[in-house]
């Protein structure tokens, strides 16, 4: 696959930006060491040319920054894209969370993108810095010097199962064209699946019980768009920031689950951000097979205005009684 | 001094345990290879990793905890004052970072009038610090005087070839050092010493080592509340707790109620200025923006809390907000890009 | 052993009397179950109530500490306590625990001073403290002058108490104001900003002037006062933020890095300005 470079997506920036097409651009602003980059908006060529970064480390998905972002200021905003994310936002257009006449996309092809906290795991603590080498990352570090770490051995689950090579939404593409990949995302869900009850039950009692409801999955969740969240509002009855008793975080996450049925992405934005590495994405991805399985093969986002099943009636759509018999599922 | 060998790690857990639960930084299996702290039993093993993700503070400033209960019958209410004397506890490789927390802590829950829940248990824990030898690259601690090599603390440990060193600081310390002294024997400080001038001379090339306060403190409210920064700096912040949570100074709390059926207890619980019903009324909300909740937070830590606190800082320079924030937005850019304000 | 005092625990607190001064404010007398008042305040400062189950909030104690049988609070309708304090009897107890805050210099700053009290709406609950234990010791003060302003003749807390005792005595003048025209009002019309500027106020040195309402209220009433000479050092108002723990730990009350709860809520607008602008 052809690699995407910064200075191909920086002259893209600039010239858009000087021609008066976009106003602004939403990228990734250099951190202290090579992987703690953050999403900034950049005005000006100077700007772009001092800061902005593309690297390995560029995983966060913009689409949900383009609710705010697309509120601000005239003109367009350019957002590039990873297939992956465009199915966000799609998925955001569809929900009319911003008016799609505001952005400019670029789609970018995208081979994974790197997990510190795995390079971490491997290489141990004091990563100052790593690069991509063609398929190697080359680590460096502050007391073994350099390791050289095969690429995809860096990758999260949701680039080792990446879901689509394809960006379902752009107005201009860099890179090369993919398909959908021939993933194998469910064969995580059918894991949990084919855990006894018990043991089901105690893999999410031993990942939920260490969420600190710090609510970051929340917030970075492009499907969690409320302009006022059920869990913040006071007057819901609901509203908590922490246990009050042990099973309170499990019913956060599975409730907040059930919200995003239908709608979320499997972008896997929240397990990314979890600073408890709570594989969170897990319990949205068995929704989506669950609706695959019921209603025929759907991916949020893959088209703009789709109808999801959950919010579609059709004269084919299964009993409740087909998926749940006696209180035993079917799938 | 006294030493003993790693390979009888295990036994001076077994021993201390007679008298306290003894807490430890353990690796994570699973999803999580990070740290956490767990109590000791048989055939638990003590990580040597550099930090937990979530900080020591719960030891003492636990992430929930209930204060009270009330029975409501009619007109009438009974109040159950539910709280316990803490048990004797260790908490086991607290690194230089989180062992100075606690006294960031102590200036907020110690002073008159004092939060009983906390003080209990500061009274019965002892900290048994461990020194660094391999701070890592978000490690900034030496910016806030903190000396990884020597960490504040009970009881100071450090392991070298393969031994393990105890040195007693206080009388506490001393005490929780008796339930070890059959397994250990007295020694000297020479490796102690020299493993510390190694470390330090590592400190000083760390990539945050030249991070400085000097920009900083109680007196810089007007020099940084108004400044353009803050804008660019809080643009893309999710408004989520992480930095707040894992941090280990952050303690700001809430106070929420929770009907049992039976009664109704009264708990607190975390809060984080980064929230934005934090600071919300039904009369209004002066922080209306992330922006403001944003600059809360590090107003917070680099100048309020010096200015009520004889100029000490309410960070430690752990790194935990370095490596946990979603958008990789944290205190060292700021203090970065407010410094640069400053000095034009 | 575990401390017999915790700032956090309340004690229990019956509620004795319940008065509607207007359509959306009622005053609560509150005592402890033997009978007692609560504990001893100084004027301005707060007590945090609650009902369990409902949730816990701060007041200004309304009565003057020299009210020794009982403590009082006038309390406007506007939230999950607040409505749950208006739907309740006589007789029915709640939680208590306080005093917070520094209160007003009553027997400092205001000693021998002329005291110019200016309200609008509720804002007259914590100065109501102020103006009684002036009224008690009388002799220490100078004039004591009220401008007192609300919506409507029945938005008026304390009317009566106003119109039959405060107004009556000597060395009390009190101006009352309404924003609009009411058929049974003969008195002022208009907001209270004008109003006293109206009334012209002399700056001298040895006046005060002690000021609570609505935030557009204090801001128009403070450029007012400027106009007439005041300077910033010569008034005080009380503030309120969200609070937690009313004793400075909870952290959600700063101004800057002074807590309301504890180094307010009273503030002297030459504090005030040097604190950053967010309230």
């Amino acid at each position: 696959m052809q690699t995407i470079t910064r200075d191909m997506l920086c002259d893209k920036a600039k010239s858009l930006l000087a021609d008066g097409s976009v106003s602004r651009v939403l990228g990734w602003k250099r951190g202290e060491f090579s992987y703690d980059v953050t999403p900034a908006v950049f005005y000006s060529a100077e700007e772009i040319d001092k800061d902005f970064v593309y690297d390995a480390f560029c995983g966060a998905n913009f689409s949900k920054y383009l609710v705010k972002e697309t509120k601000k200021g005239d003109g367009k905003i350019l957002v590039f894209m990873k297939p992956c994310d465009t199915y966000s936002f799609n998925q955001l257009l569809t929900e009319h969370r911003f008016d799609r006449e505001k952005v400019y996309v670029i789609g970018i092809s995208c081979d994974g993108m790197s997990d510190i906290r795995i390079i971490k795991d491997i290489a141990g603590d004091g990563v100052t810095g790593a690069e991509r080498d063609g398929d190697n990352l080359i680590v460096h570090t502050l007391y073994d010097g350099d390791k050289i770490v095969p690429y995809a051995d860096t990758l999260p689950e949701r680039c080792v199962n990446c879901k689509s090579k394809k960006c379902a939404a752009f107005d201009e593409f860099i890179g090369e064209e993919c398909e959908v990949t021939s993933s194998k995302r469910f064969e995580e869900v059918e894991k949990i699946e084919a855990m006894s009850e018990d043991e089901r039950f105690a893999f999410w009692r031993g990942e939920l019980s260490r969420c600190i409801r710090c609510n970051a999955c929340r917030n970075v969740c492009p499907a969690c768009t409320c302009e006022k969240c059920v869990f913040d509002n006071p007057a819901s009855g609901v509203q908590n920031k922490a246990i009050s008793d042990s099973f309170e975080e499990k019913m956060f996450h599975i409730i907040r689950a059930f919200h995003v049925a239908g709608r979320c992405t499997d972008c896997g934005e929240c397990s990314r951000v979890c600073p408890e590495r709570i594989p969170l994405h897990l319990l949205n991805r068995k929704f989506i097979y669950d609706i695959d399985r019921f209603y025929g093969d759907y991916a949020a986002g893959a088209e703009e205005g789709s109808r999801a099943p959950l919010v579609d009636y059709t004269q084919g759509d299964i009993e409740p009684s087909q998926a749940v018999e006696g209180g035993t599922f079917n799938a | 001094m006294r030493k003993c060998s790693l390979d009888a790690l295990d036994s001076l857990f077994a021993a201390m345990s007679g008298a306290y639960s003894v807490y430890l930084p353990v690796d994570g299996d699973g999803h999580d290879k990070h740290a956490s702290y767990k109590k000791w039993s048989e055939g638990v093993k003590y990580s040597n990793a550099l930090n937990t993700v979530r900080s020591a503070k719960d030891f003492f400033f636990p992430q929930s905890e209930n204060l009270m209960e009330f029975k409501v019958d009619g007109k009438n209410i009974e109040i159950i004052d539910t709280r316990e004397e803490s048990e004797d506890f260790i908490v086991f490789g607290v690194r230089a970072c989180d062992a100075k927390s606690f006294e960031v802590l102590d200036n907020v829950f110690l002073l008159p009038p004092a939060d009983s829940y906390y003080k209990s248990r500061r009274e019965h824990g002892v900290i048994m610090s461990m020194a660094c030898t391999r701070p890592a690259e978000t490690c900034f601690c030496s910016t806030f005087d903190i000396d990884a090599a020597d960490p504040a603390g009970d009881v100071q440990c450090y392991i070298e070839d393969n031994e393990i060193y105890f040195d007693a600081k206080t009388e506490k310390g001393e005490k929780a050092l008796e339930t070890i002294i059959s397994l250990t024997e007295e020694c000297g400080s020479e490796k102690v010493d020299a493993q510390k001038e190694v470390t330090h001379e590592r400190m000083k090339k760390l990539p945050l080592a030249n991070l400085s306060t000097e920009k900083f403190g109680g007196d810089k409210t007007n020099t940084y509340f108004n400044s353009e920064k803050w804008k660019e700096l809080s643009q893309s912040c999710i408004g989520c707790g992480t930095c707040t949570f894992v941090c280990p100074t952050c303690q700001c709390y809430d106070i929420k109620e929770f009907d049992t059926g039976h009664g109704v207890k009264r708990f607190r619980c975390w809060d984080s200025c980064m929230y934005s019903d934090f600071t919300l009324m039904s009369a209004g909300q002066p922080r209306l923006t992330q922006l403001e909740r944003f600059r809360q937070r590090f107003m917070h830590k680099l100048v309020y809390y010096p200015a009520n606190n004889d100029g000490l800082f309410s960070c430690v320079g752990c790194g935990r907000c370095v490596a946990s924030c979603p958008i990789s937005m944290n205190i060292v850019k700021v203090m970065k890009a407010l410094g640069e304000e400053e000095g034009k | 052993m575990i401390e017999k005092n915790e700032p956090l625990m309340p004690s229990l607190g019956v509620v004795t009397d319940i008065r509607c001064d207007t359509p959306d404010v009622k005053t609560f007398r509150v005592v402890t179950p033997d009978g007692k008042k609560p504990f001893i305040h100084k004027p301005g400062q707060c007590a945090m109530l609650s009902v369990p189950g409902v949730g816990e909030a701060l007041f200004s104690i309304t009565s003057s500490p020299t009210k020794e049988e009982y403590m009082e609070f006038s309390i406007k309708k506007c939230g999950c306590v607040t409505d749950w304090l208006h739907a309740m009897e006589v007789g029915q107890m709640i939680t208590i625990r306080g005093p917070y805050g520094n209160g007003f210099p009553v027997d400092d700053a205001f000693v021998g001073k002329n005291l110019i009290c200016i309200a609008g709406g509720i804002g007259l609950a914590p100065l109501h403290s102020v103006i009684n234990y002036v009224r008690h010791y009388r002799d220490r003060y100078g004039k004591l002058e009220i401008v007192y302003g609300s919506r409507s003749m029945q938005d008026l807390v304390d009317y009566e108490e106003i119109t039959s005792e405060w107004e009556k005595e000597e060395g009390t003048q009190v101006y009352l104001t309404i924003d609009r025209e009411q058929p049974e009002w003969d008195g002022h019309v208009g907001f209270v900003p004008n109003y006293v500027k109206e009334l012209g106020f002399k700056p001298d040195d040895d006046t005060i002037v002690i000021m609570c309402g609505p935030p557009v209220m204090i801001k128009f009433t403070l450029a007012g006062l400027n106009e007439l000479g005041f300077k910033p050092t010569q008034v005080y108002t009380t503030m309120e933020l969200r609070m937690k723990c009313g004793i400075g730990k909870c952290g959600r009350c700063n101004i800057g890095s002074k807590y309301v709860c504890k180094d307010g809520p009273v503030f002297r607008f030459d504090q005030l300005d040097a604190l950053p602008d967010e309230y």
